[in-house]
């Protein structure tokens, strides 16, 4: 008891009043910083709603070209470290010291795992020359007049996925951070609120993935094509 | 009686010595100062890109700078002015030092991402500058495409990341007061009981969480296309240019609401302040707030209604945009019946705000006119565009700010300012601002266009009368500096409440204390409850 | 046109509309800045501080007051909104009789085809009394044209057609000028629009034809890049023919209709494939790259030439033939 009571007084700041104070403040300000996010995604998503209500077909057309399967993976694999990550603050909860550091390590491998996979598609786009900007782009299935709109979709896809990928990147800095901090022995029962607020990052991102992938991969997709 | 000398205690500036103290600071009243020293140098660069536009208007020739020069002054004229002084300006500098103290709190929710924030404000100033430097940017501070994209030989991806960084600035401190104003009042004080200077810095705070976001996200793709020739604006894909101006203004018009709504909260503050009487209609006054930040999200097309958006969204548009228009008839009315029946003094900051009160009228009114579409199809992208939105933001937001910066002085410094100088300059910066720009609305109507380096010779005499006013201007803001950094040295000894004003910050000592309070205060009335401040005979002035 | 003046001139049908909508708002807003400006300074005056301790009674709001000062201005601002909204309808839709006049706009400098082919170039001719159409296109950035005296502006981007109109009331010389910021030279993109009785106006159209009329021109352009090959007037070709085309319905497949305006026209030229015609297959190849905005034009002039037109007496006067000037020759 007395080592939490210490716990709580070195982690409090002097600008709060008491802990609860401060991580109802840091709750309330990660909150804050998601719903920017969403705005910041959202101008993207505006941008794809014009664009695919303008070439439904082409759009179509071009979204069948990426691989689907590897992209539900990815899904899942992300799922999976929402999973871990959860459980990562569950471990904070209890204080099981071990644990935070398990699962948090878990949740940036899956990271990782979804970066490489991400590496490869973005490589196999390259080889296939669907990089829009480029002189070589050609997709097929789609007439000249339409390469141009079809490079639309692809500067979508690009910059979407490669927006999620930095915030991927950030998630996967701060999780070393925290693991580097978890096995000081920063968190337990009494203060793990990096962890948890780290953690609504990390869903976020998640959650991000969840409406790029139907939107980006699954557009006029019928399951055995 | 709570006069004391600024050597005997200690307080927040000699609370540490050296560059460590000031650039690792986590009070925010000296993360205040910090940005007032860095807004401080971009209005004087963006004044001196202002100064050398109005000397080459003089002519109706392009003879002073180059075409390619005078549009990069323009441009950098407005990134310096808005992003770098204008937007940080009232919250960043008044706003980080007191809304902690009207609220009883001892700092911010975070003190380390304040001092982020302006460390990010000075990385992107940083850009901006090289880019400036380094040959400047000429696509208007609006970036519009494809000229940004695919034509412009400027530094366009330097400055778009200098606006960049200095977004994110802007996010955090907005998010910062957001959870300040939330989960930091002390005991008693309730919503109800804060000062309208925080009713208005927290709904400036929303626009700025939910708004800025969208220019980033703009900007980045703005960048992809330039380097990577990614095609999301390009005509001849089948992008769309006029997609741009869309996300473009849907930030950049909640924009104007966050230069304009904290000075407003200022003027809140003074008007009471200076009639010695609450603010009329006040919770009418704070919701008036809030309802300007939501109904500044919907109304940005009316920027884009000759742009080749449809005519119904026109329609749309011009609707809400006069809905927008009543909460700021609103705190006009309430301010002027809070003079009714006052005790009126002319100290500077309320010359500074009845000059508020005056412009912004007719800045707001000359509004009324661009959201009505028939005659903003002849007006817009013209001078009376501009003149409307200088009468706002200098005629307004300036004044508020000069005024708040004058009324805080002596709590921010434990100085007074010298009231003759300071009511002089006020009244040269009134006349000057008139002269400047009240000739422009005749110019925008007459159909000289905006970012014209030169123009046919039947306006020139309206453009030499803007030079003229901004030349009295100039002087105008030349005497504050002088006369601010004067003060430091030889200006009288502050006492804790030189005004008799209400608000926490003037029960506290001049300048605070580090923590800002000895005691955390128990709230027990409301914001402008002066019954007990002249209970407790507060020596004045 | 030197001369310093206050007031631009009235120079079409919607000048003045615009002006009366102007100065009722200059007068609401005269009214409120010496309402607001005058409450200030006596307030300010009549309850100046007389002694040091005076203590203000504190006047309590009410909701009166409050609902009043805020009904009264919205209704004044919806009375805006209203007018502002009929002014802007009456300048957004050109009557059918209008004439038509092209304009590309290219850093820096307007080029504008009328239809007997005569060009100009920073400079329209147009004759007073008669409603004019200008349809638009950029080759390069975004651009505006705007004509003060006229009180019109419409942004020119590319990548589409944008239209404004108007009916010039007044003889005279008026400024045009680009009002959209394209660069360097933004501010010499600026020209003259001539206004002309008619009979001066026929007089210059005459003297100034040279190289065909628009639609001749595109009738050259239409052979040569063997549009023809396909587009065949009897329709046994692979591709519909473009023969009483202009202003139909067009059935496409997949369902939906569009109408052949110059939108389409210029669209199925640059980008054939996204609209596709019922019935055929899509086979048209793409001409962007081939034909310059100029050209566009003169084609789409040729296909409107070709297709029904509503017969108006300006239409019936404009093909009798007139002594003295180019008449496209029409099928």
């Amino acid at each position: 008891m007395a080592e939490h009571a210490q716990a709580e007084s070195l982690a409090l700041r002097v600008q709060f009043d008491t802990a609860e104070q401060q991580k109802d403040a840091s709750t309330l300000g990660m909150w804050i910083f998601l719903i920017t996010e969403i705005m910041f995604f959202g101008g993207m998503f505006a941008a794809y709603t014009v664009y695919r209500t303008w070439y439904p077909t082409v759009f179509a057309v071009a979204s069948t070209s990426l691989n689907a399967p590897i992209g539900a993976a990815n899904t899942c694999i992300l799922l999976f470290s929402s999973f871990t990550m959860v459980m990562a603050v569950r471990a904070g909860q209890l204080g099981h010291q071990k644990m935070i550091v398990l699962f948090l390590v878990l949740t940036l491998l899956f990271g990782f795992a979804f970066l490489g996979v991400k590496a490869v598609e973005w490589n196999e786009k390259f080889e296939e020359h669907h990089i829009p900007g480029q002189a070589a782009f050609h997709l097929e299935g789609l007439p000249a007049t339409q390469q141009g709109n079809a490079q639309l979709f692809f500067s979508l896809y690009f910059a979407m996925t490669g927006l999620h990928a930095l915030h991927m990147v950030i998630g996967a800095g701060i999780l070393m951070v925290l693991i580097w901090q978890a096995r000081k022995g920063r968190f337990h029962a009494a203060y793990y609120t990096p962890v948890d607020v780290a953690g609504l990052y990390w869903h976020f991102v998640d959650i991000i993935w969840i409406f790029l992938f139907p939107l980006l991969y699954l557009i006029d997709r019928h399951l055995g094509k | 009686m709570i006069t004391t000398a600024v050597q005997e205690r200690e307080h927040y500036l000699n609370a540490g010595y050296g560059l460590k103290s000031w650039l690792l600071t986590k009070d925010h009243k000296r993360i205040g100062l910090l940005y007032l020293a860095t807004i401080t140098l971009f209005f004087f660069l963006g004044g001196a890109f202002a100064t050398l536009i109005r000397v080459e208007l003089l002519t109706p020739q392009g003879d002073l700078v180059s075409s390619e020069t005078y549009n990069k002054l323009f441009t950098m004229h407005a990134v310096a002015m808005i992003f770098f002084f204008m937007i940080p300006s009232i919250p960043a500098v008044l706003g980080n030092f007191f809304l902690p103290i009207m609220i009883g709190a001892r700092d911010l929710a975070f003190p380390k991402i304040n001092l982020l924030s302006w460390y990010l404000l000075v990385a992107g100033g940083l850009f901006s500058l090289f880019a400036m430097i380094a040959g400047g940017v000429d696509t208007g501070w609006t970036f519009y495409t494809p000229y940004s994209t695919s034509y412009s030989n400027g530094w366009v991806i330097a400055t778009a990341l200098g606006i960049f960084i200095a977004g994110f600035s802007s996010i955090l401190t907005g998010l910062n007061f957001i959870v300040t104003v939330h989960r930091m009042r002390a005991p008693g004080m309730t919503w109800f009981r804060l000062p309208l200077f925080v009713w208005s810095n927290y709904a400036t705070s929303l626009i700025q969480v939910l708004g800025t976001p969208v220019l980033a996200v703009t900007i980045v793709l703005l960048f992809v296309e330039r380097v990577f020739h990614l095609g999301i604006f390009d005509p001849a894909r089948g992008g769309d240019p006029v997609l741009f101006q869309h996300l473009f203004w849907f930030y950049s018009h909640p924009a104007v609401y966050i230069m304009v709504l904290p000075a407003m909260g200022v003027i809140s503050e003074l008007i009471s302040a200076y009639s010695r009487k609450p603010v009329f209609g006040y919770s009418f006054v704070a919701f008036s707030s809030v309802a300007i930040a939501v109904l500044g999200f919907l109304v940005w097309g009316h920027h884009l209604f000759v742009s080749g958006q449809s005519l119904y969204a026109g329609l749309v548009f011009s609707f809400l945009s006069y809905f927008v228009a009543i909460p700021s008839a609103i705190k006009v009315f309430n301010w002027t019946a809070t003079l009714y029946k006052g005790s009126i003094t002319y100290h500077t900051p309320m010359l500074y705000a009845f000059g508020f009160i005056g412009l912004f009228t007719v800045g707001g009114l000359t509004g009324l006119f661009l959201a009505a579409l028939g005659i903003d199809v002849h007006v817009t992208d013209t001078y009376f565009v501009v003149a409307h939105f200088h009468y706002i933001m200098v005629g307004g937001t300036i004044m508020a700010y000069l005024g708040g910066l004058h009324y805080w002085w002596p709590k921010m410094t434990g100085r007074m300012y010298p009231e003759g100088w300071a009511r002089l300059s006020a009244l040269v910066i009134f006349l000057g601002f008139n002269l400047t720009f009240f000739p422009q609305f005749i110019l925008g109507y007459l159909g000289m266009p905006r970012r014209y380096h030169a123009y046919p010779e039947e306006f020139q005499v309206l453009n030499v009368l803007s030079t003229a006013g901004a030349s009295v201007l100039a002087v105008g803001y030349l005497m504050p500096m002088i006369y601010f950094i004067w003060s430091l040295r030889y200006g009288k000894i502050a006492p804790a409440n030189p005004w008799g004003a209400t608000g926490l910050e003037w029960r506290t000592a001049s300048p605070p204390p580090l923590h800002n309070f000895d005691e955390t205060p128990i709230v027990t009335h409301g914001a402008y409850d002066y019954t007990t401040v002249m209970g407790e005979e507060i020596e004045v002035g | 046109m030197g001369e310093f003046q206050l007031f631009p001139v009235q120079a079409s049908s919607l000048a003045p509309e615009v002006d009366h909508l102007l100065y009722f708002l200059l007068a609401v807003t005269v009214f409120f800045t010496l309402l607001i400006f005058g409450a200030i300074f006596y307030f300010a005056i009549r309850y100046r501080r007389r002694s040091e301790k005076e203590l203000p009674h504190v006047v309590h709001g009410g909701y009166t007051l409050e609902i009043l000062w805020s009904v009264i201005p919205f209704g004044l601002t919806m009375v805006m909104f209203t007018w502002g909204a009929s002014v802007f309808f009456a300048g957004a839709r050109p009557p059918d009789n209008a004439m038509q006049i092209y304009a590309v706009g290219k850093q820096w400098m307007w080029k504008l085809e009328h239809m007997e082919g005569v060009r100009e170039i920073n400079e329209l001719h147009v004759p007073v009394g008669r409603p004019i159409r200008i349809t638009m296109a950029s080759e390069d950035v975004i651009h505006s044209f705007y004509v003060p005296a006229f009180r019109t502006k419409q942004d020119v981007v590319p990548g589409r057609y944008t239209t404004t109109w108007f009916t010039p009331t007044k003889v005279g010389k008026y400024h045009l000028f680009c009002a959209e910021y394209c660069g360097t030279r933004h501010s010499g993109m600026i020209g003259w629009v001539y206004v002309m009785e008619p009979r001066d106006y026929e007089n210059w159209l005459g003297g100034g034809a040279v190289g065909g009329s628009l639609a001749e021109n595109g009738k050259l352009l239409f052979e040569q890049l063997a549009c023809s090959n396909c587009h065949k007037d009897d329709n046994s070709g692979r591709c519909p023919t473009l023969v009483g085309l202009f202003g139909k319905d067009v059935q496409l497949s997949g369902g939906g209709r569009v109408k052949a305006d110059e939108a389409y026209l210029r669209e199925s030229i640059l980008q054939p494939q996204a609209k596709i015609v019922a019935g055929y297959e899509p086979v048209m190849p793409t001409f962007t790259g081939l034909v310059n905005e100029d050209q566009v034009v003169q084609l789409v002039e040729y296909v409107k030439s070709l297709g029904p037109k509503p017969v108006t007496p300006a239409n019936a006067a404009a093909a009798a033939p007139r002594a003295g000037s180019a008449v496209p020759a029409k099928k």
